[in-house]
């Protein structure tokens, strides 16, 4: 497969690989994709209340590019609001990784990712508000 | 001692020349240059010299009679002209064909062709070793059955077949038995009474000869066996394949062909089994949940076919830089799909996309066997490191018991 030099970098140095605490109650995890397809990423979200993104950790099982493109998802959302980082539409990191064709789902893939984490932050905070108000 | 890089461990796929071969065709590009069909001068007397001879060193290598050999542009074209022009020439007599779900694309593509001509073709399942039961053959054997073709040796796992009884079920039921021994040709040693074949693929590339060449067995004795041609013009090959013989080409597969037969003789071939045992052994002292694909007792002495678990196999071949070899993982492939032989054998699309195959070769060495090990290690643990379903697994998560969203 023919990569960008961007790929490459990002998946021979990639940022961000590790785990957050998934229990913590400021930590939004998304598991996405199957092994039997050939590709699983997990992202980890650590959020202020305020709803900065403080942190950003991955760890993928995928080709190159899915590697390249987890990695690159922790570089775009960190410092950022949430908003930002919904906003974010796979075409952004396709082209930015400027990935060929037959790789675009790995952009699907990742903006899943960030979306399912957000959700599972947000669904924390909400049982946290339900529980508090209780 | 220095270790060229990338190390070269793919030779399923190709081989280089060996020296020798390229020595003894050079010739024939300048001087010998003339037509093996020209019979009035001796620039077509040398050059069909220089054919017959080779034709000899081919019969030799797979105990054959020199006429039984047909030289072609290579295996895909054996293959090809084997099915279709058994099929072909026997059409009155039956319209079946009896192969396997991992034969070579060159069999498969050339049954599915037959199909949409009113051939009926049986797609022999195999085991989880990938091995085909000669018994099964026999229950897949129909009265109208004209053709069998099952491979040797498989090019992706290394599976060896027992070809002597499955040729002997065909003999007995008056069925036609081609094998492709692409793979096998060099590994193993080859006599085409004894293996009861009447029809057998040869190419040059994977034995050290050149791209572009290679031969098919045809049996003359009994049964002798007749096939429809598939090129045609000036007759060359006995009507069987028409077109100017490539001399040169012809020339380095007649020169692989011999030292093939050498290796098998001087050892060589359990040089590649040791270097090819030290290969997984070393892999196995140093990682954990490494899944052979495929029979260890029946396999090619230089083949190794693994599934690194959580290792994508796309992304090992990126990390792996310094190794040549190849990956059944759907991503290397341009069809998303994994490969169709490890699907056939019933492993776990989890474990196809974390495949590797390894063909050890002629050329190789210890030291490049154990910087391979060392690459490899290091990679896969780095990959691992980075792998979400590893860290799952180690945290005691049964990933089939997760409920993956697949996209």
């Amino acid at each position: 497969m023919a990569y960008s030099n961007k790929v490459i970098d990002h998946y021979e140095n990639p940022r961000n690989v590790g785990s957050l605490d998934k229990s913590a109650e400021d930590v939004g995890t998304g598991i996405v994709g199957a092994p039997a397809c050939g590709d699983v990423m997990k992202l980890q979200l650590k959020i202020s209340d305020e709803g900065v993104i403080e942190d950003a950790r991955f760890k993928t099982f995928g080709c190159g590019s899915a590697i390249a493109s987890s990695s690159l998802v922790t570089e775009m959302v960190k410092g950022q609001s949430i908003d930002f980082a919904m906003s974010i539409k796979n075409s952004d990191i396709a082209e930015e990784l400027k990935l060929p064709p037959v790789k675009i789902h790995c952009s699907v893939l990742a903006e899943d990712a960030i979306k399912a984490a957000i959700a599972d932050y947000q669904k924390k905070k909400a049982a946290r508000a339900a529980a508090a108000a209780s | 001692m220095s270790i060229k890089l990338p190390i070269y461990l793919d030779n399923h796929a190709t081989t280089p020349c060996d020296p020798q071969v390229v020595e003894a065709m050079i010739p024939y590009f300048t001087e010998i240059f003339g037509n093996a069909g020209s019979r009035n001068h001796s620039y077509g007397w040398r050059a069909q010299e220089a054919v017959e001879r080779a034709r000899e060193q081919v019969a030799a290598l797979i105990g054959a009679d020199p006429k039984e050999i047909v030289f072609t542009s290579g295996a895909t074209e054996s293959d090809n002209l084997a099915v279709i022009g058994v099929a072909r020439f026997y059409k009155e007599k039956g319209k079946h064909i009896v192969t396997s779900s991992i034969e070579h694309k060159a069999i498969l593509d050339a049954c599915h062709a037959l199909e949409r001509e009113g051939w009926e073709i049986t797609y022999l399942p195999v085991d989880k070793e990938g091995l085909i039961a000669p018994e099964a053959v026999s229950a897949a054997l129909r009265d109208d059955t004209v053709l069998c073709s099952i491979m040797w040796a498989n090019n992706e796992i290394g599976v060896v077949q027992d070809i002597a009884a499955i040729g002997a079920v065909c003999r007995q039921r008056g069925v036609f038995f081609h094998t492709d021994a692409v793979q096998a040709l060099g590994k193993l040693p080859c006599d085409v009474a004894a293996l009861n074949v009447d029809l057998l693929s040869i190419s040059a590339h994977k034995i050290y000869g050149p791209k572009g060449v290679g031969a098919l067995y045809v049996r003359r004795g009994r049964p002798r066996i007749r096939l429809e041609p598939m090129l045609f013009g000036g007759g060359q090959e006995r009507g069987m394949r028409s077109g100017t013989q490539p001399v040169q080409q012809i020339v380095g597969l007649g020169k692989a062909a011999e030292l093939a037969r050498l290796a098998l003789e001087n050892g060589e071939v359990e040089r590649t089994r040791r270097l090819r045992d030290r290969l997984w052994d070393g892999l196995r002292a140093n990682l954990d949940e490494l899944y052979l694909n495929g029979s260890w007792e029946h396999r090619l002495p230089n083949n190794l076919n693994v599934s690194f678990a959580y290792c994508e196999g796309e992304s090992i071949l990126m990390a792996i830089k310094d190794l040549a070899v190849s990956s059944g993982s759907a991503c290397t492939s341009s069809s998303l799909e994994p490969s169709y032989v490890l699907r056939a054998l019933g492993v776990d699309e989890e474990l196809a996309h974390t495949s590797i195959r390894f063909g050890i070769g002629r050329f190789n060495t210890e030291e490049e066997v154990d910087y391979a090990i060392g690459v490899l290690t290091e990679k896969i643990r780095w990959l691992r490191d980075m792998s979400p379903l590893y860290e799952m697994v180690k945290e005691g998560v049964d990933l089939k018991s997760v409920s993956w969203v697949a996209h």
